[in-house]
């Protein structure tokens, strides 16, 4: 309860709380969110299910045109899938690449960073060297080679299985320099402060001081990089599902119904394609203007 | 003093490279640049006393007292803490408890996301000094009781503090390991002048009722006289005077060291007129040959760019060394009569 009431009274949500911008986007957000965790209780259809499917039902326009039907409200698809099911559904995959992809490039970033930071040297010329490399190729081309080479290496039923896994290392390894510059940064900063000179004079072990004095001192700027990172996954996964590089057929997420839906797009069934697009552009413009308010908010030049 | 030294150093040195890169010493074809921080100085603390260093920004002060602390390697010489290598005295938890030092920043000595409390705590831990979380939390407690802070103040952050107090907790947080050593790297001057004096009598309450060894380090001669026993003089990494504390206030005898007391400012000695000293100081990077000070120096005369002065007795004095050729040779006129108390009435 102390910590609810210390929350509410923070900086931080004063400075929430100004913004009406950043309100209607968390709440988009959230709604997003759990729309997506709660698919299975929320959704009217479960798309997955092939013994609810009926072609009769395929085709629908959504539920406010004329031949709308109220059980389909943002109509159907080719096979008689509910778009809004498929979409809640889609969105739970969009969302979970994004987050554990955004959390495998924040550690592999986080870590790489702080131990250049603190190291130097040669440890962290070749960090860095390694870091700058990645930084010229687009992130969406080294993702796209981590998929190829994965499909190409692994037997195809192993592939299907581990499909979500390639999709998370994918996005996740290509997004790690933006962490670890960021938290090189501030490390080489906070190394040479004397709360760390102190804890050497201690004889606190050097991996010690880099856990608990430099780490959670060096936080703050990846939490706004990890709101932004997490829409630009999100963005990369419905690109690379798109492209048909992403996430297998069985498990469809936003980027998958949009490009089914393309196909449907001249012959005039739009909602099937624009749809899953709407919904993907509100989750990741909610996300992104948090992280620019999230960034401008903890700045404490801007306060 | 039949009792060794708590801390001895011989012909220190601290070297540092401070070369362009590789590529671009190339292309301008320069060589690799050292700049001389700390330059062969050597000096005792013995137990119970205080010795202080004085000197302008950029002499080597603060890297003594990093040196002193194993902070960082000496490029030369040595460092004897308790008759032990400093490096192998490290080594052993049970020495490198006996050490600890206070900073100059309050504000970027303290963790900003650590309790007070757990600050304190640190070094209680990292020894493993008292085991139970409640023998601990009584410790902590006593501690910042000692310091004139709150026991309840454990709970806070840093940032709810004043510089003063937050001075008070690093002083805490060295003395919860039972150090004997404390190397105080210019503890007040990012203090207002009120809150200086407070915690320069702290330290002095602690020191005589812990019997402490301190290694003060300041630019503040006002403040080195009330705290110190006795005083070293720096200059361009080089210790050009080391005398008790008022035979240095009340006859300094190496140019350096009276030109320092000139510049003292004197509520007695208003209007008087004083003789600045010209020049700047020199860069580190490539020191004047000889005596570091030659170039500005009164005194100067050929021997004094040729030759360095080694740190001697200083002539006609029981007490006190000194680098300089004018003293020794006895150019420098000889000791000064209580200058300052003398000249009072004709400046007025």
């Amino acid at each position: 309860m102390a910590a609810v009431a210390r929350m509410l009274d923070s900086d931080l949500f004063w400075s929430f709380r100004r913004s009406p911008v950043t309100v209607i986007s968390a709440v988009v957000a959230l709604i997003c969110i759990l729309g997506a965790v709660l698919a299975p209780l929320l959704a009217p259809h479960d798309p997955f299910d092939v013994a609810t499917l009926n072609l009769i039902d395929a085709f629908k326009p959504p539920a406010w045109a004329a031949e709308g039907d109220a059980a389909y409200p943002l109509g159907s698809d080719d096979q008689g899938r509910d778009v809004l099911s498929a979409i809640m559904y889609g969105a739970r995959v969009s969302l979970l690449v994004g987050f554990c992809a955004v959390l495998f490039s924040m550690v592999v970033g986080v870590s790489v960073g702080l131990l250049a930071g603190y190291a130097g040297g040669v440890v962290d010329g070749v960090l860095m060297r390694v870091a700058d490399i990645q930084l010229t190729f687009p992130s969406i081309l080294i993702a796209l080679l981590v998929d190829g080479i994965a499909r190409a290496a692994l037997p195809s039923e192993v592939h299907e299985r581990v499909a979500l896994f390639v999709v998370i290392f994918a996005i996740g390894i290509s997004a790690w320099p933006q962490f670890a510059r960021t938290v090189r940064g501030s490390t080489l900063v906070e190394r040479n402060k004397e709360y760390v000179l102190a804890a050497r004079v201690i004889g606190i072990s050097q991996l010690r001081i880099m856990l608990t004095h430099v780490l959670p001192n060096v936080l703050g700027p990846v939490l706004v990089i990890a709101t932004l990172g997490l829409s630009n996954a999100i963005i990369s996964e419905a690109t690379l599902s798109y492209l048909g590089a992403g996430v297998p057929q069985t498990q469809p997420s936003l980027g998958t119904l949009i490009r089914i839906g393309n196909d449907f797009l001249f012959s005039g069934e739009w909602w099937i394609a624009i749809f899953p697009g709407i919904a993907l552009i509100a989750m990741v413009l909610s996300v992104n203007l948090l992280g620019d308010w999230l960034r401008d908010a903890l700045n404490p030049r801007l306060r | 003093m039949a009792e060794t030294p708590i801390l001895e150093v011989e012909d220190l040195a601290r070297y540092f490279d401070v070369s362009r890169p590789w590529l671009q010493r190339v292309l301008a074809g320069e060589g690799k640049r050292t700049l001389r921080a700390v330059d062969g100085i050597s000096f005792a603390i013995p137990r119970g006393t205080t010795l202080s260093l004085v000197g302008e920004s950029g002499c080597g002060k603060s890297t003594v007292a990093r040196l002193v602390v194993g902070l960082y390697p000496p490029s030369k010489g040595r460092v004897v803490f308790e008759g032990m290598d400093l490096e192998r005295a490290r080594a052993i938890a049970e020495q490198r408890r006996r050490m600890q030092m206070i900073f100059q920043d309050p504000y970027a000595s303290l963790n900003p996301r650590w309790r007070v409390k757990d600050i304190v705590a640190e070094p209680i831990r990292a020894f493993g000094m008292t085991p139970g979380a409640a023998a601990q939390q009584a410790k902590v407690a006593e501690l910042l009781t000692q310091v004139g802070l709150s026991p309840l103040d454990g709970e806070k952050f840093p940032h709810e503090f004043s510089g003063g107090q937050r001075q008070r907790i690093s002083i805490a947080r060295a003395l919860s390991s039972n150090p004997d050593f404390l190397v105080c790297d210019e503890p007040t001057s990012a203090l207002d002048v009120s809150v200086q004096a407070q915690i320069l009598n702290l330290m002095k309450d602690l020191q005589a009722r812990l019997g402490l060894t301190y290694l003060f380090i300041s630019h503040n001669l006002a403040v080195v006289r009330q705290v110190s026993d006795r005083i070293g003089v720096m200059y361009l990494g080089r210790l050009v005077e080391l005398a008790p504390a008022e035979t240095l206030f009340t006859t300094p005898r190496h140019p350096y060291t009276r030109a320092l007391m000139e510049a003292i400012p004197d509520l007695e000695m208003t209007g008087r007129q004083r003789i600045p000293v010209g020049g700047e100081v020199p860069s580190p990077i490539s020191p004047p040959s000889g005596c570091p000070f030659h170039p500005r120096c009164p005194l100067v005369n050929d021997r004094c760019k040729a030759e360095r002065p080694a740190l001697i007795p200083a002539r006609a004095m029981k007490q006190g060394l000194t680098a300089c050729h004018a003293v020794e040779e006895g150019r420098d006129g000889g000791v000064p009569a209580a200058q300052r108390i003398g000249t009072t009435a004709t400046a007025l």
